[in-house]
């Protein structure tokens, strides 16, 4: 050894003088660790183990408490293992199982030191070799050591044994083929009495039966046995997981072991374990009338206890039962509700999905009344939580739930005034999506956008801006309902709109925009004003185009419109407030908003004259430009009140192709199309009608022309904002105005409802929740609108995908025993019978008709010949070791490659796989 | 598995002992650890010691400045980690005699050798303090 190192180890630093020296230092943690750290690697090549060992701990406490990288020690890691010291040999191990991974370079060259190891004498190397195979083993390992692992299995030295045990799950898992030769030494341990190994083999057991439990049906006997041998609650609590897997796939299994575990349940005086019996019986027998019963009082009993952590999983045990039982829920629902109270936010949330799992068409109403109160009472986190569950399960399949819509409308506006809420952008998009598909709302709709816009405190909110954009648009587009759109208009251009961002901006003045149009139609075009005589003479003019329209609208608006009569005098009041609060915003940074106002305005200078005209005198010589003005009005109120229904997704795909569309033909064309009709829209209006009810694409064509199709171009910014809004629409077929659908004689079964629901929450505010009421609807559920595919989205329940991996294919192979049983065809078949179905459908379909092959007789007597195999360990060894060496010959013969070979196995598996449910017959029970 | 790590954390949210049962890198390790703390030591005694994380679920127990927490998986007990928790805190009581935050601190190793007994592969394999305690004694003996 040379000088430097011998001073070096001399003078080196030891983990306790870097601990002392981290928190004395006075340089600061990072450049105290940096200066440690260029030591560390410094001694770390030292010659002396010693030295680097020390080294080698430091770095492991830098690395685990400071998160320092080491895989620069690899190498040097692996050095100081194969020190003869079992100081150092320990700390090498430490290092080695916290820093080692599957990618780490020098992996490989661990395995014959774990094979040294692992054959020691010494029982705490082969317990640190067991320790590091089970945190670091990879494929290759867990091949290369499988026989040792084997050896060890059956240990006389218990503690070496133990842990032999516990590293065989990595093995499997890594290495699936090892299943073959230790699987039977580990179903062995099974039937140990020690508890240490018990514990230990149950423990591997229960991770196994999750990944596949039907493998481990055959097994039911012996972890009967422990079930109800047991005096260790940990191992209890393991065999009732192995349970809960296994029962719902064998019901004689489910009978005889309920009683046991319904047993345990009564006596048990540990909280765990009594727990681990609830969740049992609630996940796995639930159709056990009794059982379920039983656990429901413990449910009970730790609900209502003072502890948290049981009321937490009293609650979370009652969330299970409820996917099955709904009942229960609805019984304890005073704890459920007074849970929404507790001071545990996590608790709270818990509650919160019980009282969603309680809600049905019938209460939603109620239940939501009582949750907006505790939203209005809670922390903004779970204020929250409870407006996102319930939006989440009132749009649920459409508004599955949702029988009164009215009601559900003003519950959004309700829930968007709550001062914490953050859910605009959901109630916004539901505002819209239900304006469109339900009809009958649109009324109630609108009052409630209109509440929301006239309030100005809230355009202060910044969250409640995506609701306020859905409204106005609500507003604008179903403006016709408004009681006053005169209001609407004040509140859609008040000054404190400066407060929106600019593309909810844009969306309030293309709002006013519709509602301009509608008051000026109102008054001009078919009000009994002086304009009456020259709107009906251009009736006449383009009556082909929209006769049903104007008659519809007609009806509708008289029946809308009394509240707020809308007067020549009021219209020039109304273009005034419209320019004097858009002027400004022609100067707008955004685009949009710039663009918007500056149509808005093109518009209002159009009509202004007319306006002023029929306000001040009625001459002759102003009635040629009424009748322009209101050709215009009525030009552009057509555009707007197209109706755009939702459209389902695939729904272009539908479309046919016209004769005579050639989408390939040159795009060229399209500017002839443009150049003729730009030419007469810029001059007159009458000629510039074609494209109203024409092609779509001449109208895409026109969008840029500003002072040209004030209606076409308004039609496709109206287009855009509706993407925006992430629904697709498209103009519904025929035109058919809005108004049409509303049957007027709603109007007083609404007023009606609105005073039913009003008694309501006087009642509610009394008492708490009542489920299961009487609905207490006047009308019956209105027509939501619903596209095929593109809305059904229903909550699917997910199964879990049954995993069959190679893992589970070898268990089987053991388990049901393909080799020896089966005649001589099947032996010379052996290394198909790991083979591994990819797609279950042929595996499933492949061991149903291997049912009638092997019968239940065979797998029985196949599991006693196991046992009695079991007795004489060197004689079975041997076979496996046998059976291995073949497989390996086979392999090699059929393959060069492993892996190649391991996939194709796979892929064939299923041939080989023996039926399952026959399996267990009952007398083993 | 059952377990899938197990952190000590002292009030400051410092760690003093990290063991992972699946790889995760230093990042991520940094990363989970930063969200745990920000989490559970936020949390007040009336509150209960289960807190749902990503996709498992955390255990925790405090005992005087130490923060005892342990990922596991979500069908795993949590009373019955509850229970492991305070087995770890008595083995370790037994064998510092009045463990403390720097017990654990300065025998980092030490700590690490207990939980390997106790736990492996993320289940739990040995539940007896004598059991635990006696090879970490005789292989302080042999070194």
């Amino acid at each position: 050894m040379s000088g430097p190192s011998l001073m070096d180890s001399l003078f080196q630093r030891t983990l306790e003088d870097l601990i002392k020296g981290l928190r004395q230092q006075l340089i600061g943690e990072q450049a105290f660790i940096s200066k440690a750290l260029e030591e560390i690697r410094k001694e770390i090549k030292s010659t002396d183990l010693s030295t680097k060992s020390t080294a080698l701990l430091k770095l492991c406490y830098l690395s685990n408490l400071h998160f320092h990288d080491m895989s620069f020690a690899a190498f040097h890691a692996l050095e100081v293992l194969s020190s003869p010291r079992f100081s150092h040999k320990k700390i090498a191990y430490h290092a080695i199982s916290l820093s080692f991974h599957d990618s780490t370079p020098v992996l490989l060259l661990i395995t014959n030191h774990l094979r040294k190891d692992l054959t020691s004498t010494n029982e705490f190397e082969v317990s640190l070799s067991l320790q590091c195979l089970s945190r670091i083993a990879n494929v290759d390992l867990a091949r290369d050591l499988t026989p040792e692992v084997f050896t060890l299995l059956s240990s006389n030295k218990l503690y070496v044994r133990k842990r032999a045990v516990a590293v065989v799950l990595r093995v499997f898992e890594k290495y699936p083929d090892s299943v073959r030769v230790c699987f039977k030494r580990l179903v062995e341990n099974l039937e140990n009495y020690d508890p240490q190994i018990l514990s230990a083999v149950v423990g591997v057991f229960s991770e196994l039966a999750c990944k596949d439990p039907r493998s481990y049906l055959p097994l039911a006997p012996e972890f009967y046995k422990i079930l109800v041998d047991s005096k260790s609650n940990w191992i209890s609590i393991k065999v009732l997981k192995i349970f809960a897997k296994l029962a719902p796939l064998e019901p004689r299994l489910a009978n005889r072991v309920v009683e046991p575990i319904c047993d345990l349940m009564r006596k048990t005086g540990a909280k765990s374990l009594l727990f681990e019996c609830v969740r049992t019986v609630v996940t796995s027998f639930s159709e056990y009338e009794s059982a379920v019963r039983l656990a429901v009082g413990k449910i009970r009993e730790f609900m209502v206890d003072e502890d948290p952590n049981l009321k937490y999983l009293g609650l979370h045990a009652l969330s299970i039962v409820a996917s099955k039982h709904l009942w229960v829920v609805s019984e304890n629902k005073e704890v459920v509700i007074k849970s929404l109270s507790d001071p545990d936010p996590n608790i709270k949330i818990e509650s919160l999905r019980l009282v969603m799992a309680m809600v049905s068409e019938h209460n939603v109403a109620e239940i939501s009344k009582v949750l907006v109160n505790y939203a209005l009472k809670s922390d903004p986190l779970f204020c929250n939580e409870i407006l996102g569950s319930i939006l989440s399960t009132c749009s649920r399949n459409v508004y599955e739930i949702i029988v009164d819509f009215d009601w559900y409308v003003s519950l959004l506006g309700e829930m968007s005034r709550i001062p914490h809420c953050q859910m605009g952008e959901e109630i916004e998009n539901q505002l819209v999506d239900i304006g469109l598909r339900v009809k009958d709302v649109r009324l109630e709709l609108v009052r409630v956008a209109r509440d929301l816009l006239i309030d100005p405190a809230l355009l202060g909110n910044s969250f409640l801006h995506r609701v306020l954009s859905a409204a106005a648009w609500v507003s604008g587009e179903y403006v016709e309902f408004s009681r006053n759109p005169l209001e609407l208009m004040e509140a859609l251009l008040q000054p404190r709109t400066s407060l929106l961002p600019p593309s909810i901006m844009a969306i309030y003045i293309q709002s006013a925009f519709k509602v301009l149009v509608f008051c000026l139609h109102t008054c001009f075009v078919r009000g009994g004003s002086t304009a009456g005589v020259s709107a009906s003479a251009s009736y006449e003019s383009f009556d082909d185009l929209s006769v049903e329209n104007g008659a519809g609208s007609t009806v509708a608006h008289g029946q809308t419109c009394t509240s707020a009569p809308i007067t020549n005098e009021s219209i020039v009041n109304l273009l005034k407030l419209v320019e004097l609060a858009l002027s400004p915003l022609l100067g707008s940074h955004d685009v949009e908003v710039q663009e918007r106002a500056r149509n808005l305005l093109g518009f209002v200078d159009l009509i202004k004259l007319e306006a002023l005209n029929s306000s001040g005198q009625e001459e002759n010589d102003s009635e040629q430009k009424g009748v322009e003005a209101t050709k215009i009005i009525r030009l552009v109120h057509d555009a707007f009140s197209k109706e755009l229904g939702p459209v389902s997704l695939s729904a272009q795909g539908k479309v046919p192709v016209p004769d005579g569309l050639t989408l390939n033909e040159n795009l060229g064309d399209l500017e002839t199309i443009c150049s003729d009709i730009e030419l007469p829209s810029s001059n007159t209006f009458s000629f510039g009608y074609p494209f109203e009810e024409k092609d779509v694409s001449s109208f895409s064509n026109l969008q840029i022309k500003e002072d040209s199709g004030q209606s076409n171009e308004s039609t496709s910014l109206l287009a855009e904002h509706r993407k925006r809004h992430g629904l697709y629409y498209l103009p519904s077929g025929k035109s058919e105005v809005i108004s049409n659908d509303y049957p007027p004689a709603n109007d007083p079964a609404l007023q009606g409802d609105n005073n039913d629901t009003a008694s309501d929450l006087v009642k509610l505010t009394a008492e708490s929740l009542v489920p299961k009421r009487k609905p207490n609807h006047s009308k019956p559920r209105p027509v939501v609108v619903k596209l095929d595919e593109a809305d059904e989205k229903p909550v699917a329940v997910k199964h879990p995908e049954s995993r069959d991996d190679s893992l589970s294919g070898a268990v089987r192979d053991i388990l049901f025993g393909s080799e020896d049983i089966l005649p001589t065809s099947s032996r010379s078949n052996l290394p198909s019978s790991n083979r591994k179905g990819k797609e279950k459908q042929h595996m499933i379909t492949q061991v149903e008709s291997k049912e009638n092959v092997v019968g239940d007789g065979n797998s029985s007597s196949r599991r006693r010949k196991d046992h009695s195999h079991g007795k004489e360990r060197r004689h079975r060894k041997k076979n496996a070791e046998e059976r291995n060496e073949t497989d390996r010959k086979e392999k090699e013969s059929s393959s060069n490659h492993p892996r190649r070979q391991k996939s194709r196995q796979r892929a064939e598996e299923p041939l080989k796989v023996p039926p399952q449910t026959s399996v267990i017959p009952d007398f083993l029970l | 598995m059952g377990i899938r790590f197990i952190l000590m954390v002292n009030k400051q949210g410092q760690t003093r002992l990290a063991q992972y049962y699946e790889w995760l890198t230093l990042e991520e390790r940094r990363a989970l650890e930063g969200e745990i703390v920000r989490k559970c030591l936020a949390r007040n005694e009336q509150q209960c010691s289960f807190v749902e994380h990503r996709n498992y679920k955390i255990v925790y127990r405090r005992y005087a400045s130490l923060f005892f927490l342990v990922g596991v998986d979500n069908d795993e007990n949590e009373l019955a980690i509850l229970e492991f928790i305070h087995l770890l805190v008595e083995t370790m009581d037994r064998h510092f005699g009045n463990v403390c935050e720097l017990d654990i601190m300065f025998h980092l190793e030490k700590a690490h050798f207990m939980l390997e007994e106790m736990v492996m592969n993320g289940s739990i394999v040995e539940t007896s303090k004598a059991n635990i305690l006696s090879p970490i004694q005789l292989m302080d003996k042999a070194s």
